[in-house]
């Protein structure tokens, strides 16, 4: 057992008071909860997709803490919920999108779930095609460099996205301009079902930071304590004007790719076992027990506020409605079609409408 | 009012506007110093700097997804694309990235990029300097497609597109930049998003082109003319949002209508023109509408044979009106 001495030392190194240290345990336990209940909405036949970011919220969470909310800027990927909550998104605001609801203040229900979004956090955006979130953090960066808004973008992708060519062109020029971007690669060894060898002839996505003039770090994403000083490194140094960081935070993934995937198909069963033992809950829940910064009593009144964040926010998002068919032609462009806006609905709808033209008309 | 060329006044245009809005920016490939291979950009660099005229590596989806970003953070950028037969690396950052980002956020978050490019034939430049790949681009929605013809709609269309909410592909046919004059005022006037333009009245027959085949219209309506066909000419200008009124007001009066573009025929631009006449102004044809349009192989090829056999011009487009007329 550590003594009363080394408790009060455990993240004093890093400036991490007790209180933050019970937060980032918070952050976690939460979105593994919200992520666990997902899996049973599905299972349930209430939600029809689910994608899951389990194995990844340390690193998450430990890499994000030392953001400004509300100031710096996230670029999500559909892993993100614990990045997401950290940053400031509400698990209501998570659990809505499972249900796709009119509310949803990522699409209003036009997205799948996972594809996030909330302007008024600064959080961009999420969409499909994989890596081009990327550009998007270095744009971001960018502006935020010419405007010295003082402002630090932060992206996330998966190891398999760091083989698309944006990966590249985005490292690329926030090398050149040293644009205050940090890149997270989540590398959970496999890209849906193509293992790490398959995808790279170098075990390590870090080192592909030196041919872009940055620094590339590699941490153990179930280390929460050493996330954290890795992420606020890269971005203090973002912060400072002295360019971006590729940071390489080795997780597992502990769910199927999606709820679409069986990975029992590609993966051994010894394998499985080796990503579940890396789990980064249980191993910071350890790590903070044998501080003394966790007892009983707190991990009861967690564990409590757990179950009934879940339950409102499942409770709330099941109970919202869903978006009104006359809202699916809005925002496709600023300004509402005037008149003269031609576009192919307006064009064809009164005949769909009507069932077809009935008459020759006009001309006689 | 001064007599400006194309390229003159798109340039003039950019400096106006980051003038007049420093959230401006201008990036792409040799736009700095050396001012554009066209030299649109000619000037900008000394005047604004390397912060609002940033030379890029040779990287096209990042020229655009970088702007996307950049635009998300309070920026306005107008990226330039070398040639359009280049934008093809950026295809997914326009239309998965630009062309969505305001719809699948239901309103929250807008891209106001202006993606300049130079396109079309008739100036040697073979399969990969030459293409018309505004077709692409026209089929997405929440993209806007501009493509002037007269120095005048240039400025004009050019501010409207800056000024605008959302992305807009702004394309000038790199033929036009010097061979094209006209007058342009001084004035900050705008043409705006979704005009097309009657550019000569007439009664017989209808002529929609954009870009060079606007101009090459108006050319084969003073060959009709001498015919003693008299052909009127409407300028699509905006490809997207179109102005479907001005063409079927057209099309209604004259009852025919040849529909010109020069990228390939299957599938490009003007079979939409085509499928609205259809549609919306049946009852008024008095024969089919006809296309005439580049042919269908896959590029535009070299030797100067070559080009002239594929580009559309003012005697072929005469032709088929004069056919049309006829029918």
């Amino acid at each position: 057992m550590a003594t009363d001495a080394a408790t009060t030392q455990l993240g004093a190194d890093l400036g991490l008071t007790r209180a933050d240290l019970i937060e980032m345990y918070r952050l976690i336990a939460i979105t593994r909860a919200i992520d666990e209940r997902m899996w049973i909405l599905n299972r349930a036949g209430k939600i029809p997709f689910v994608i899951s970011g389990q194995g990844h919220e340390g690193a998450q969470v430990g890499l994000a803490y030392s953001l400004r909310k509300g100031h710096d800027w996230m670029v999500p990927y559909y892993r993100s919920v614990a990045s997401l909550i950290t940053f400031g998104m509400h698990p209501r605001e998570i659990m809505i999108a499972q249900f796709a609801k009119g509310v949803d203040p990522s699409s209003g229900g036009r997205q799948m779930p996972g594809h996030y979004g909330v302007k008024d956090r600064n959080i961009l955006s999420v969409s499909s095609p994989v890596t081009t979130q990327v550009l998007h953090a270095t744009g971001i960066a960018l502006a935020a460099k010419l405007r010295k808004t003082d402002q630090v973008a932060i992206t996330y992708t998966g190891e398999g996205s760091s083989n698309q060519g944006d990966f590249f062109e985005a490292l690329n020029f926030a090398g050149i301009h040293k644009l205050p971007v940090v890149f997270v690669v989540e590398n959970n060894g496999y890209a849906i079902s193509v293992p790490m060898s398959m995808q790279s002839s170098v075990p390590d996505i870090a080192m592909r930071g030196e041919g872009f003039g940055m620094p590339g770090v590699i941490v153990d994403g179930a280390d929460v304590l050493d996330c954290y000083r890795t992420g606020k490194e890269a971005i203090d140094r973002a912060r400072r004007g002295d360019g971006p960081t590729l940071i390489e935070a080795k997780v597992t993934r502990m769910t199927a790719h999606s709820s679409d995937d069986q990975q029992t198909k590609y993966r051994t069963a010894e394998d499985l076992q080796a990503g579940q033992e890396r789990d980064p809950l249980p191993r910071f829940r350890e790590e903070l027990r044998q501080a003394g910064v966790l007892d009983e009593a707190t991990e009861a009144k967690l564990l409590a506020e757990s179950k009934v964040v879940v339950e409102d926010a499942t409770d709330w998002a099941e109970s919202q409605s869903d978006p009104d068919p006359a809202t699916a032609q809005r925002h496709v462009y600023a300004d509402a079609p005037p008149a003269r806006m031609d576009d192919p609905f307006w064009q064809t709808e009164r005949f769909i409408g009507d069932g077809g033209p009935t008459s020759r008309g006009g001309a006689s | 009012m001064a007599v400006r060329t194309m390229i003159d006044s798109i340039r003039e245009t950019l400096a106006d506007e980051m003038r007049r809005d420093e959230t401006i920016i201008v990036l792409g490939e040799d736009v700095g110093k050396k001012g554009g291979v066209f030299l649109a950009t000619d000037g900008l660099y000394d005047e604004f700097g390397g912060d609002r005229v940033i030379d890029t590596p040779l990287t096209e989806s990042m020229i655009i997804g970088a702007s996307i970003g950049a635009a998300i953070n309070g920026l306005r950028p107008v990226p330039e694309i070398q040639f359009a037969d280049f934008i093809m690396p950026a295809f997914n950052q326009i239309v998965s990235e630009a062309a969505r980002m305001r719809y699948r956020s239901n309103g929250a978050f807008s891209c106001p990029i202006t993606i300049r490019a130079p396109y079309g034939g008739g100036v040697h430049g073979a399969l990969y300097h030459s293409q018309s790949v505004e077709a692409f681009f026209s089929h997405v929605p929440g993209l806007k497609v501009v493509i002037p013809s007269t120095p005048h709609d240039a400025r004009g269309l050019l501010r409207s597109s800056i000024r605008d909410e959302d992305p807009v592909l702004f394309f000038e046919h790199k033929k036009m930049y010097r061979s094209v004059r006209g007058d342009v005022p001084d004035s900050d006037y705008v043409v705006p998003l979704g005009s097309a333009k009657v550019t000569r009245e007439g009664s017989q027959v209808t002529l929609v082109g954009y870009g060079l085949m606007a101009q090459y219209s108006l050319e084969a309506a003073d060959i009709l003319d001498s015919d003693g066909i008299r052909a009127e000419v409407v300028d699509v200008r905006c490809l997207r949002p179109l102005d479907t009124a001005t063409i079927l007001e057209s099309v209604r009066k004259t009852g025919k209508c040849v529909v010109v573009y020069e990228d390939n025929r299957f599938g490009g631009y003007g079979a939409e023109i085509a499928a609205i006449l259809a549609e919306e102004a049946f009852d008024y044809l008095d024969g089919p509408v006809v296309r005439v349009t580049g042919p269908d192989v896959p590029g535009v090829p070299y030797n100067h044979v070559l080009e002239d056999w594929f580009m559309p011009d003012p005697e072929r487009i005469a032709t088929a009106a004069r056919r049309l007329a006829g029918y």
